[in-house]
């Protein structure tokens, strides 16, 4: 109480623990690009079945299995090359490294050949239909995010090569796991939308 | 914890030789929050002042019937660049600058948690602002066609695409925006991540300064709601580069989707730019009030509140579109519950006076006028929340002077009030209270004078964005007197101005705690040194510096 007068010295502050700024710094990250792919999927939703003319989803998207198995297995071999660096493994953080760039540049290049084949055999383009504006804008996003993370995960390969000590640097490899899970997360959801639903 | 042997008599660094090219490479290559803070509110202060001649211009125009001040295309840009500019060059820069400058400070910490990238959002952000006026020269592109942009703030489709909207002007609007928002999401995420990782010791998110609390819940809505502008902006620019079809209604696309994606960010937007105002009145009021807060656990959970609930209320700006019965009766009433936090936040506000020993002064004066200013306008804004009422006033200047009010008679003041009350923390030196007097007078009446008569207009049936109309439609008279105001906004702006100034020059010095206040940021010198606190504080309560001065009867022993 205010009326006796307490001589008493501050209570000490007791211990003091903060998120690391980096995790959150990731973290919020993910959830503004969350926000931005979230207009990209409304906007294929709404505008499925909406295409004034063909081509159509249902007769020229074939499902991508050998990619997304592709992409989806890059986020355990991430995982692996991460568990070999904790445990200061560098040759096999290497391998595993070296395999999620190589898993991640096959689903770029069966993107790649897919639109290939869908631009000169079935002529759809951006502008052909609804359909077609949705889908490259969409598959386009997520690839070019893809293509960032590739990029990001290249760095690393190249300076571990050149025998920078990767081991130092534990959290940052962290942070771009995680992305590389991000990107993998929103391409289930991709694939959910525009090659099981839309279809 | 207050660091009195400041500054140093030997210090590590030899200052270097004063010159012009010195100074601006410190500025230029700074990544000190408190000059990157100041960038943005000087920045800020500048397109404020560019957009407001703007408005002049726009006035003047109107002022009489058959207005000849400028032609119908220049008045189309005029509007245009006033608005876009007022949001996103403005507003926008205020919420990033005033957040950059005090959150360290109020947390004590010795800066933000990634300062090269807070640089590089107030950059991208500067330079995205420049991209948007430099529109002004290249806006004709290849084909000569247009100047600065000209579609409204809300660019709606399908007034944006290729075939309306030659030139490139419009995309000066979508790149120059785009940029831009990069920076305030960069900036957002920076202080969320300073909020939740760098807070002294001590400083519990429950002991943390109510600026703090909003600014964190402001940021947040940045981060969700400015990637869905950014991905509109990029569906538009597909639209426009590529051929896309999103908003091209010849080949299936939907005009409705640019607004239901304009909106799903406008709407949040105009709750980012008033959040500052909550900030500041959460810590001017109880200071001069000498009380603390009024049910801070409320405060908090109304803020939260806005920030959530505000996500859900955009259609509201499109009950005129045509939308099912249903959706109309959704944002009815989604956008009536979000005015029950505010509410709270005005009872709160006035509830933290009641009782208290008011000081009246410069920054309480705008505080108060604020409280019946932002009322009214919250009181409009109920009334066009209501789908049959907006479809009488959908697009009249009801709708200008509701938005006008909440902007202007609010925002504004609150950074009015904020900017005198921050000032000697920043100069170092005390403003002129009688300019301060003046300035509040003037504007208030200007800003009466020019906004309460664009309600009347809107009853009488004026509707917004037309360059002209005809006399005898009884819109003459409140015309005039909207004009009118500026005789009292124009010198009262200028004085502030005239006031900031001198008194950075020649104002009396201020001390370290001139309003004897509660808050960290007045437990360090003015102005603050480069590494901000000389030993990290700890802090027991949410009033630390109260603690401090009254050893007898701290804060920690109820809290």
């Amino acid at each position: 109480m205010a009326t006796t007068l307490d001589t008493h010295a501050p209570p000490a502050v007791g211990e003091w623990h903060l998120p690391d700024r980096g995790t959150m710094g990731v973290i919020f990250l993910i959830v503004t690009e969350s926000a931005l792919f979230t207009i990209f999927v409304v906007a294929y939703v709404v505008y499925i079945g909406r295409s004034l003319g063909g081509p159509y989803p249902k007769d020229v998207l074939d499902l991508p299995i050998l990619a997304s198995i592709c992409l989806l297995s890059s986020s355990v071999t991430i995982v692996l090359a991460e568990h070999a660096l904790k445990h200061k493994k560098v040759g096999l953080f290497k391998i595993w490294w070296l395999a999620t760039i190589l898993l991640g540049l096959e689903f770029l290049v069966s993107t790649g050949l897919e639109w290939r084949k869908l631009i000169y055999e079935d002529h759809l383009t951006i502008s052909t239909n609804l359909f077609g504006t949705t889908f490259y804008s969409l598959v386009g996003l997520h690839a070019s995010h893809v293509i960032v993370g590739l990029i990001f995960l290249s760095l690393v390969m190249v300076v571990s090569l050149f025998g920078f000590p990767i081991q130092t640097q534990e959290r940052r490899v962290k942070f771009l796991s995680w992305y590389w899970h991000f990107v993998d997360a929103v391409w289930i959801v991709v694939f959910t939308v525009v090659y099981v639903i839309g279809r | 914890m207050a660091s009195i042997d400041y500054p140093l008599e030997h210090p590590a660094v030899k200052e270097e030789e004063f010159s012009f090219s010195n100074h601006l490479y410190e500025w230029v290559s700074t990544v000190d929050h408190k000059r990157l803070g100041l960038m943005y509110i000087v920045t800020a202060l500048l397109f404020l002042v560019i957009a407001g001649l703007m408005a002049t211009v726009i006035r003047l125009q109107l002022a009489f019937p058959n207005g000849h001040v400028v032609d119908p295309d220049t008045y189309n840009r005029l509007f245009t660049m006033h608005g876009t500019t007022m949001v996103f060059l403005v507003g926008m820069p205020f919420v990033a600058g005033l957040s950059n400058y005090l959150v360290p400070l109020m947390i004590g910490a010795r800066d933000m948690a990634f300062p090269r990238m807070n640089a590089f959002g107030f950059w991208i952000f500067l330079f995205g602002g420049f991209l948007l006026y430099f529109s002004y020269i290249g806006g004709g592109g290849l084909s000569g066609a247009g100047s600065a942009p000209d579609v409204g703030w809300f660019a709606y489709a399908p007034l944006t695409s290729r075939a309306f909207s030659r030139g490139a002007s419009t995309d000066y609007w979508i790149l120059g925006i785009l940029v831009a928002g990069i920076g305030s999401i960069a900036s957002a995420i920076n202080v969320i991540v300073t909020t939740l990782s760098m807070r002294c010791p001590g400083m519990t998110l429950a002991r943390m300064p109510m600026f703090v609390w909003v600014m964190l819940i402001d940021s947040w809505l940045i981060i969700i709601a400015l990637p869905p502008l950014s991905a509109a902006q990029i569906m538009l620019l597909i639209d426009r580069f590529l051929g896309g079809n999103f908003f091209n209604t010849q080949n299936g696309g939907s005009a409705v989707l640019w607004q239901h994606f304009f909106w799903i960010f406008g709407h949040p937007e105009v709750y980012i730019l008033i959040f500052p105002a909550f900030a500041i009145l959460s810590e001017v009021i109880p200071i001069f009030s000498r009380k603390p807060i009024f049910g801070r656990p409320a405060m908090v959970g109304a803020v939260a509140a806005i920030g959530f609930i505000s996500l859900g209320v955009w259609a509201h700006h499109m009950f005129a579109v045509g939308m099912t019965s249903w959706s109309n009766t959704f944002f009815t009433a989604s956008t009536m519950i979000v005015g029950i936090p505010t509410g709270i936040k005005i009872f709160n506000w006035t509830a933290t006076m009641y009782g208290g020993k008011i000081r009246l002064l410069t920054p309480m004066l705008f505080c108060c006028a604020f409280l019946f200013q932002f009322l009214i306008a919250g009181l409009t804004g109920i009334m066009l929340a209501t789908g049959p009422f907006d479809w009488q006033l959908h697009d009249s200047y009801f709708v200008v002077g509701h938005f006008h009010f909440t902007l202007v008679a609010g925002l504004v003041f609150a950074l009015f009030a904020g900017m005198y009350y921050w000032f000697p923390k920043v100069s170092g030196r005390m403003y002129n209270e009688k300019l301060g007097k003046w300035h509040f007078w003037l504007f208030l009446i200007g800003v009466e004078l020019t906004f309460v008569p664009m309600h009347f207009l809107g009853f009488l049936g004026m509707p917004r964005r037309i360059y002209t109309y005809e006399a005898g439609r009884g819109w003459d008279f409140w015309n005039l007197v909207a004009t009118s105001g500026l005789i009292f906004q124009i010198p009262a702006t200028a004085l502030f101005v005239w006031n900031l100034l001198i008194s950075s020059i020649k104002g009396e010095r201020s001390g370290d705690d001139p309003w004897d206040a509660w808050t960290l940021e007045w437990s360090i010198p003015s102005p603050p040194p480069e590494y901000n606190f000389e030993t990290i504080p700890e802090v027991r309560s949410s009033r630390p510096l109260w603690d401090l001065k009254n050893p007898n009867d701290p804060d920690w022993r109820f809290e």
